[in-house]
């Protein structure tokens, strides 16, 4: 730890030649009061006590319950809507496509995805026709009473059907969206490789099972427009969306957050979709509508982690040193093109790993099928990328007789290299130290000893596997740049700081982080630090909470707020250069009287040297990466054929930690998350439906399943981040998956090339090896 | 409208309530919407998250597997009567401190199944905090915390008993 603080505190804050670029914030390296300390969860309290408010508590008197009548099928045509006589239809509200103000759209980067299909459906459980009466269990039981009628057509159910274009399902050829990212010569660096080796890596699906379905509430006024509170992500994408259904002007749409039971991602596109049904009856019943999913419904109807399959051709030198990699990169993207095409660009510039490669090409593809449209899970692509790169270098390690630390160890980025988009590392990279730190603290090497040894007379075999890789964070490539992100802080009459932005608190933290930057800047206490409501009247847009860019990016801008108002109130309003808490608020008092108001806003600049060309898929594809290495011990029992996580431990490096009790909760959680992927969280289509729509049959992990789970940090701050900070959230979900089947091939020999792995999956792989012995 | 079915008496968090309701009303229900205590949650409406758990006669039970009228009579529990007025029950502080609750929509179950544990087994070992709360599914916090908040709370509880 002195060693690492040493090498690289010295070269990141004072004389490495590539950080010194540009500005940077001093912030980095101050001692700070509030930053860093294990303050209270902000909204703690209210959930402790049961008082937080999610959208399901909003006292439902007057409103209308909403429901939706879904597609049967994967594609078809609409023949015919037929409502069963026997029902009173008179009590009812029904919406249908028919009933759509303005473009039948949900506008996300493509509007390719109707809000209510109308003459055709391209996947099971697609919205037709909506219903709300004041009784919910009238309502729920009406939708049986709704029949469809379809011709139908055929469906494409898979990437290998989608790519045989046999059927033509979207577009012209199924493709919706592939990149080609090229470094080097490829094809000129085979020929003098020492050795070449493939594999074929797949990923599934992956349901996110945050706790609280999705729901929202909305209400309509004919003078004042429409009005949706929800479970939610992202209030101005909702909005985005609500505008063009609606047909109305920005200010005629209201979209506020209530409190959000979990997200993952399954909250960033799905909520926009469900605003827009609700909005739809509301408007139509001119009462208030609300919808609240059940948990079958949720799980049946709503985005998923997209399905991958990753091939990779790897050339490399006598010395085990990369020479060439070529990769091809398929996604199943479901019916419409929703975030695909974001989700394939993070897989693909994750896919090549924290490794040094002068010749690679990657050439990924989105495919339309008729699944229900995938969408933002944790760690967007980049799990299935990174689960193909590290299980693949433990293959490669095999083939070539070289311990697979090693191996990645003379491969790793360095300070100064340039990674696949050739991206210059400015900063530096502390692979080597995590890497050494994760295999001490997990004592990796004599425990494969050990372990080895006691296999050989056990039905027990156990195991050790590790994963090294980084996360981008923020959007990517000129993402943020076209964002163009404002957060604002002002100071209300009843003294309090308050913190405005559009970034949505879903369990993460950002409430508690946000008012730490906030306080911290304006030399205040954390207590005296308050966050608006997520609400499109009252905020600024400061992006999407997504991409792990909260805290840093978000964080800076309320940073930099925070100073901007502070350098406000000392030139004009009298505030002293060391000032008490009474006098802060009694100069913001003196500001207010002649100005006002006591605001101060702040917007997205992107650090210097960052540059991206979409054009040609190169350039500074992140603004900062987050470095890990991951290690499993599993014990897999060779009677049963399940496997178990006995312990993990998770080394990472992601800018200043901001929150010592939060920071390692985000950690525990996504890897809990990602020994989920790994061996217990199966989604079972069937003709393009979920059939174990279930937590009955869709098995998360549990308190008897999760292992002491290690979690540690080296710092670095990051200069342009707020307070230091660099990307967190996502990133533990990326190590599990390989780390885990990585342990699985050094407990057994077998190599499993595919997540999720249940029992069933692992008898197939070890009685198939069993036969060939 | 309620009128037309036959009264339930039951108590609480110590409060007495009566409620008319449709007696296989779901316990969860009759909690959030007849009595507005929506401190409790649903998680799945099939008692395999355990977010609706409360205490019913001592034991915890999933109260969305509850039928009103097996209410009757009984004490109930819910995460509403932990806190004593204001004072946070030690539970409460527990999982504030040490990061047990992310989201908070399992939050409440929790807090209930750990407060059982801790009435059965004042000083568990992770094993039995463990099996105790197999039964309650967390998305965010990977459970570590969980367990963490727990052991905090039997030790608080601990130092205040000796204190006296």
């Amino acid at each position: 730890m002195d060693f690492f603080a040493g090498r690289f505190g010295r070269c990141i804050l004072c004389d490495n030649p590539l950080a010194g670029e540009g500005p940077t914030s001093m912030s980095a390296q101050q001692k700070t009061r509030v930053v860093g300390e294990a303050v209270l969860r902000k909204e703690g309290r209210d959930k402790l006590v049961g008082r937080a408010c999610y959208v399901d508590d909003i006292a439902s008197d007057g409103m209308l319950f909403g429901v939706t009548v879904r597609s049967t099928i994967p594609r078809g045509l609409i023949k015919a809507i037929t409502f069963d006589p026997a029902v009173n239809w008179n009590e009812f509200t029904i919406v249908t496509a028919a009933d759509v103000p303005g473009e039948n759209r949900i506008q996300l980067i493509i509007a390719d995805q109707p809000c209510l299909a109308e003459h055709e459906v391209n996947h099971c459980e697609e919205p037709i026709v909506l219903l709300a009466h004041a009784d919910r269990q009238k309502a729920r039981a009406a939708v049986e009473a709704v029949r469809i009628e379809y011709e139908p057509l055929p469906a494409v159910l898979g990437i290998e059907e989608s790519e045989r274009r046999e059927t033509i399902v979207w577009g012209e050829d199924n493709l919706l969206k592939k990149f080609l990212l090229e470094k080097g010569d490829v094809d000129g660096a085979w020929a003098g490789a020492a050795r070449i080796v493939e594999g074929e890596y797949r990923a599934g699906a992956q349901e996110h099972l945050y706790i609280e379905p999705n729901g929202v509430i909305a209400e309509w006024n004919e003078e004042k427009g429409v009005a949706v509170r929800g479970s939610m992500q992202c209030p101005y994408y909702v909005l985005k969306s609500l505008k063009g259904l609606m047909g109305l002007p920005e200010e005629k749409v209201r979209v506020a957050q209530t409190e959000t039971g979990g997200a993952f991602g399954g909250k960033e596109d799905y909520p926009s979709i469900l605003a827009c049904h609700a909005a739809l009856l509301a408007k139509k019943s001119g009462r208030t509508v609300r919808m609240i999913y059940d948990r079958a419904e949720d799980m049946a109807a709503t985005t998923k982690r997209h399905p991958a399959r990753v091939r990779h051709r790897t050339a490399l030198d006598g010395d085990g040193k990369l020479l060439a990699m070529e990769i091809d990169l398929d996604i199943d993207g479901g019916a419409y093109a929703t975030l695909s095409s974001t989700v394939l660009s993070r897989a693909t510039l994750h896919s090549t790993g924290p490794y040094l490669c002068p010749n690679i090409r990657v050439r990924s593809r989105a495919w339309a099928t008729n699944q229900i449209p995938y969408g933002a899970f944790r760690g967007f692509g980049a799990p299935q990328a990174i689960f193909a790169m590290e299980r693949h270098m433990d293959e490669i390690a095999a083939a070539v007789g070289m311990d697979p630390v090693e191996l990645r160890r003379r491969n790793f980025l360095h300070t100064g290299d340039k990674n696949a988009t050739e991206q210059l590392m400015r900063e530096p990279v502390p692979m080597d130290v995590i890497l050494d730190r994760a295999l001490k603290e997990s004592d990796f090497y004599a425990k494969r000893e050990r372990f080895a040894r006691e296999n050989a007379t056990s039905d027990i075999k156990r195991g050790v596997g590790l994963a090294a890789f980084y996360h981008g964070s923020g959007f990517t490539g000129s993402g943020e740049v076209y964002l163009n992100s404002l957060a604002g802080i002002d100071v209300t009459q009843e003294g309090r700081a308050r913190v405005l932005v559009s970034n949505t608190e879903f369990g993460q933290g950002t409430n508690t982080v946000l008012a730490q930057v906030a306080a911290e800047a304006l030399g205040i206490d954390y207590n005296d630090v308050t966050i608006a409501v997520p609400d499109t009247d009252e905020v600024p847009n400061s992006g999407p909470t997504v991409a792990s860019r909260t805290s840093m990016v978000v964080g800076r801008l309320i940073e930099r707020a925070g100073g901007q108002l502070l350098k406000m109130l000392r030139e004009e309003a009298g505030l002293g250069e060391r000032y008490t808490r009474e006098e802060f608020f009694a100069a913001c008092e003196r500001h207010r009287a002649r100005h006002g108001e006591v605001h101060s806003e702040s917007r997205y600049e992107a650090p210097p040297g960052i540059h991206w060309d979409d054009a040609k898929y190169h350039g500074e594809a992140y603004g900062a990466y987050s470095w890990a290495v991951y290690v499993a011990q599993v014990a897999v029992d060779t009677v049963t054929y399940s496997a178990e996580v006995e312990e993990f431990w998770a080394v990472q490096e992601a800018g200043r930690i901001l929150h010592p009790v939060l920071a390692p909760g985000q950690i525990e959680g996504g890897v809990a998350q990602g020994i989920g992927y790994s061996l217990y969280e199966k989604v079972l289509n069937e003709s393009g439906r979920m059939v174990n729509n279930q937590m009955t049959n869709y098995i998360i992990p549990t308190a008897e399943d999760i292992p002491p789970i290690h979690v540690s940090f080296e710092e670095l701050p990051f200069a342009h981040g707020g307070y230091g900070a660099k990307g967190i959230g996502e990133l533990p979900h990326d190590g599990p998956p390989p780390a885990i089947l990585n342990a699985i091939r050094n407990a057994t020999g077998a190599a499993v090339n595919s997540v999720p792995v249940l029992p069933e999956d692992l008898m197939e792989v070890l009685a198939a090896r069993e036969a060939t012995i | 409208m309620s009128a037309q079915w036959p009264a339930i008496y039951f108590t609480v968090n110590g409060a007495k309530k009566t409620v008319n309701v449709p007696p296989m009303k779901r316990l969860l229900d009759v909690l959030r919407e007849d009595l507005r205590l929506t401190g409790t949650k649903e998680g799945c409406g099939e008692g395999e998250c355990g977010s609706c758990s409360v205490r019913m006669n001592g034991e915890l039970v999933n109260s969305c597997l509850v039928p009103a009228l097996q209410a009757e009579g009984a004490e109930i529990e819910t995460v509403e009567g932990l806190a004593r007025n204001d004072e946070l029950h030690p539970l409460q502080e527990a999982f504030l401190e040490h990061g047990g609750a992310q989201c908070g929509a399992c939050t409440p179950g929790f807090l209930m199944a750990s407060a059982q544990l801790l009435e059965r087994n004042p000083r568990p070992d992770l094993d039995a905090v463990r099996e105790a709360l197999a039964g309650n599914l967390c998305r965010c916090t990977g459970y570590m915390r969980i367990f963490e908040s727990v052991a905090a709370a039997a030790a608080r509880a601990e130092e205040k008993a000796d204190a006296r």
